[in-house]
């Protein structure tokens, strides 16, 4: 793992000024309600918070997933523009916009005005696997736009089979066994970051001011901006809508969800857990992790993660 | 205008060059990578303002041509065989955005085995993506189809992407006369695109490709599109005929050669009608009354023209440069469904299939399909459909089966001779 820099003021604080405290963020949506989504849905939760920032002069490219079912002819939640593709090429449905927008306005047939931020809309099954190689061109290509990827840590749409995203030990549809799933999550944030585009940073919806600040500068740069939101997900992750908030909060305070941005080649922790909780109590809230503790605790799994978590922050200089 | 020796892929650039294309999402495959450089090199010496990207594959390629064409600028992308099976996912979605753009396709036989020359099975995949299809025979048609492609996709009563065919090699790579309009006379008739209210736009938001419940809305769109690429045929025929006005060269639906006084006529598409075609000619001076029926079109499926072309014949040929596996010919079976139960029906209808990854049709092959088109036509009996091939083919790939069975039996003796000699 290599050695990543913490600073305590985070987001750099000279670009912020819009969301100081939280009493700065917006009390309405923009995003309209009644979707199809669950209960409780994280990752509704930080789209929520995401639109506000980005506003409704925006076209959002999605990819197959639960988002999917925001936009149900004849009705969307969106007040800008929308455009499903496929489950492997938002990205190069970005581009295709992105660059047609910009014919537009360099052949003076559209005004300025008519101008729109290009969002990629996607889960992680997309994210992390499918549609990782679109990724990868829109930013090797210094596409300009942004890419939300809210993490549910599997397939959701279909029923939470696991995915690239889905962390060691988790039971999914298609890991009931004993010990869930083998494999461990994938690291797209240094996937994302060894591309060296504008601006990486990982979100989640509980911490609406981190998440705010990040996406208000991610607006103010130019080329590849991505984001990944950890999004709880009470269907998939087999726990109660009610504790949305607080499997949130846990996995930002036991340490298991970093809070970070890339900017300009550095990585920086923008919310560090002093006295980070025992990776346990943001488990044991959730059905996917009960064979941890039930009929008997693993002990040997539980220190397995615990340890994972620990040496991740061990390598962040603090 | 002009008159110079091109490619079918010179042909083709030189139509969206002309056609005035904003954008060019691409990714190479043989054979149709001479389009793009050729692009590339023009964008280069800016003796052409549009903007090409290199995609990561042609399932974003045709993902990018969809968006952008949805966002309101005029698209050209091509292709060939595994790449346009790779976007195939794409062809079926982006057609049903009603975004027009054109694509070129290069026929190649699919893998596997792997080969790089030409038969339609790859773009016959596409047949019922909702992408119009026109087949090419000739390097100028390749040209004129460009703009009529254009012409056909924009056109408000369609809106559909279309692909035009070219052959591999046959056309790709063969160069031939083509007559070249000048600028001036291009724009005149393909026009600029308006693109009405197919846009994305801030202050006119849009939702596309959503997602729908139930069989019924989704029925009402398939169905929306089905019409739209219905309404194609009568405006394929204004198109064209607006084209002959202009450039004084026809380019019927499905073109008829020598058919009128035919008792007996091939069908077939693409460059190798041009043999069937040669054929008819050598045909007619044995005495056999013989003609050529080539559909351009084949979606939306030109089923009247056809009919009224094949009408009272005594027996029709069709030669497929592609295989269904399991059935034939598939544009046998197009054929027959457009002609059973129809007044003046051919009482004989054949399937033949020929010309699988570039293999040559012989004259004398195209002989002997008229005889046994006759003799199933005396015994009132159709075959079943006959796969070409020839002795001296299977003779050649037993020989190399014989060859490589030698050299390997050769290694295996001297690797145990070795071992022996370790010992
Ligand atoms: C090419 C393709 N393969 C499979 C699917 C089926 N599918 C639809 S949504 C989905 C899961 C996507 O997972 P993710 O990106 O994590 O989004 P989530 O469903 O979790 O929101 C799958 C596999 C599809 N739509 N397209
Ligand atoms: S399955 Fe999970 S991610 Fe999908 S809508 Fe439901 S809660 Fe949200
Ligand atoms: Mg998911």
């Amino acid at each position: 793992m290599s050695k990543t820099q913490t600073k305590q003021a985070p987001v750099s604080e000279a670009k912020v000024t819009v969301y100081r405290r939280m009493k700065d963020l917006p009390s309405t949506h923009l995003l309209g309600s009644g979707t199809a989504m669950c209960a409780g849905c994280g990752g509704l939760e930080a789209l929520h918070e995401v639109y506000d920032v980005i506003g409704a002069k925006s076209i959002f490219v999605n990819a197959a997933g639960c988002m999917t079912l925001l936009s149900v002819y004849p009705f969307t939640p969106f007040r800008g523009s929308w455009l499903y593709t496929a489950m492997a090429s938002a990205p190069a449905g970005a581009q295709g916009v992105r660059d047609a927008l910009d014919i537009l306005k360099q052949k003076k047939l559209m005004s300025a005005e008519e101008d729109m931020e290009v969002v990629v809309l996607t889960g992680d099954g997309s994210a992390y696997g499918m549609g990782l190689s679109s990724t990868s061109g829109a930013m090797e290509r210094g596409l300009d736009f942004l890419y939300l990827c809210y993490d549910n840590e599997g397939y959701g749409n279909t029923g939470q089979q696991y995915s690239g995203a889905t962390p060691h030990a988790a039971r999914t549809a298609t890991s009931k066994g004993e010990h869930g799933f083998a494999g461990y999550k994938k690291d797209l944030f240094s996937i994302w970051t060894a591309h060296k585009p504008a601006y990486v940073a990982t979100v989640i919806g509980t911490e609406p001011l981190d998440l705010a600040r990040k996406i208000e500068k991610a607006k103010s740069l130019k080329g590849p901006r991505l984001i990944i939101a950890m999004a709880p997900c009470p269907t998939g992750w087999n726990f109660d809508p009610q504790h949305t908030v607080e499997v949130g909060r846990l996995a930002v305070r036991t340490g298991i969800w970093p809070l970070k941005e890339y900017v300009d080649g550095n990585v920086v922790h923008t919310k560090v857990p002093h006295e980070r909780v025992p990776v346990e109590e943001y488990l044991k809230l959730q059905g996917r992790f009960r064979h941890l503790f039930e009929p008997q605790r693993d002990e040997t799994m539980l220190a397995e993660i615990q340890a994972r978590a620990d040496a991740y922050w061990d390598g962040v200089t603090q | 205008m002009s008159r110079t020796l091109l490619t079918g892929n010179g042909a083709a650039a030189w139509g969206a060059r002309l056609a005035g294309v904003d954008y060019i999402p691409a990714f190479p495959i043989t054979p149709q990578t001479e389009i793009i450089e050729t692009i590339a090199k023009w964008i280069d010496t800016d003796e052409m303002n549009a903007r090409m990207v290199t995609l990561e594959s042609e399932h974003s390629m045709i993902t990018a041509a969809g968006a952008a064409a949805a966002t309101g600028v005029r698209v050209f992308t091509a292709t060939s065989s595994q790449g346009l099976l790779y976007g195939m996912e794409m062809l079926y979605s982006v057609a049903g955005w009603r975004a027009p753009f054109v694509l070129v396709n290069v026929s190649r036989g699919l893998s596997s085995p792997l080969t790089l020359e030409p038969d339609h099975n790859d773009i016959l995949a596409a047949r019922d993506s909702g992408c119009l299809q026109i087949h090419c025979s000739t390097c100028q048609e390749v040209f004129d189809s460009m703009l009529i492609a254009y012409r056909l996709a924009e056109d408000e009563r369609v809106r559909l992407p279309v692909i035009v065919n070219l052959d591999g090699f046959y056309l790709s790579f063969t160069r031939e006369p083509v007559e070249v309009p000048d600028q001036k006379a291009v724009r005149d008739y393909v026009g600029s695109y308006d693109p009405e209210t197919t846009l994305f736009r801030a202050s006119a938001p849009s939702s596309q490709g959503v997602a729908v419940l139930g069989g019924g809305p989704y029925s009402y769109f398939r169905y929306e599109l089905h019409l739209a690429a219905r309404n194609a045929l009568r405006v394929y025929d204004q198109v064209a005929e607006e084209f002959g006005r202009h450039f004084g060269r026809e380019h019927a639906a499905v073109e008829a050669y020598r058919v009128d006084d035919a008792d007996i006529a091939f069908v077939m598409m693409g460059s190798f009608a041009t043999k069937a075609r040669a054929a008819v000619d050598r045909l007619r001076d044995a005495g056999l009354r013989v003609g050529l029926v080539r559909p351009r079109l084949l979606r939306p499926f030109p089923e009247a023209h056809i009919k009224r072309l094949l009408k009272g014949k005594r027996g029709v040929a069709v030669i497929d440069q592609n295989l269904s596996m399991g059935l034939g010919g598939v544009l046998h079976s197009e054929v027959a469904s457009a002609l059973y139960g129809q007044d003046g029906a051919p009482a004989m209808l054949l399937s033949f299939v020929a010309g699988l990854g570039g293999r040559d049709i012989a004259d004398e092959e195209f002989f002997e399909m008229v005889a046994v088109t006759q003799r199933a036509i005396e015994k009132g009996e159709a075959p079943p459909p006959r796969l070409l091939y020839t002795q001296a083919e299977l003779r050649e790939v037993r020989k190399l089966q014989a060859i490589a069975h030698v050299e390997y039996e050769e290694l295996n003796r001297a690797s145990s001779a070795n071992e022996g000699d370790r010992q």
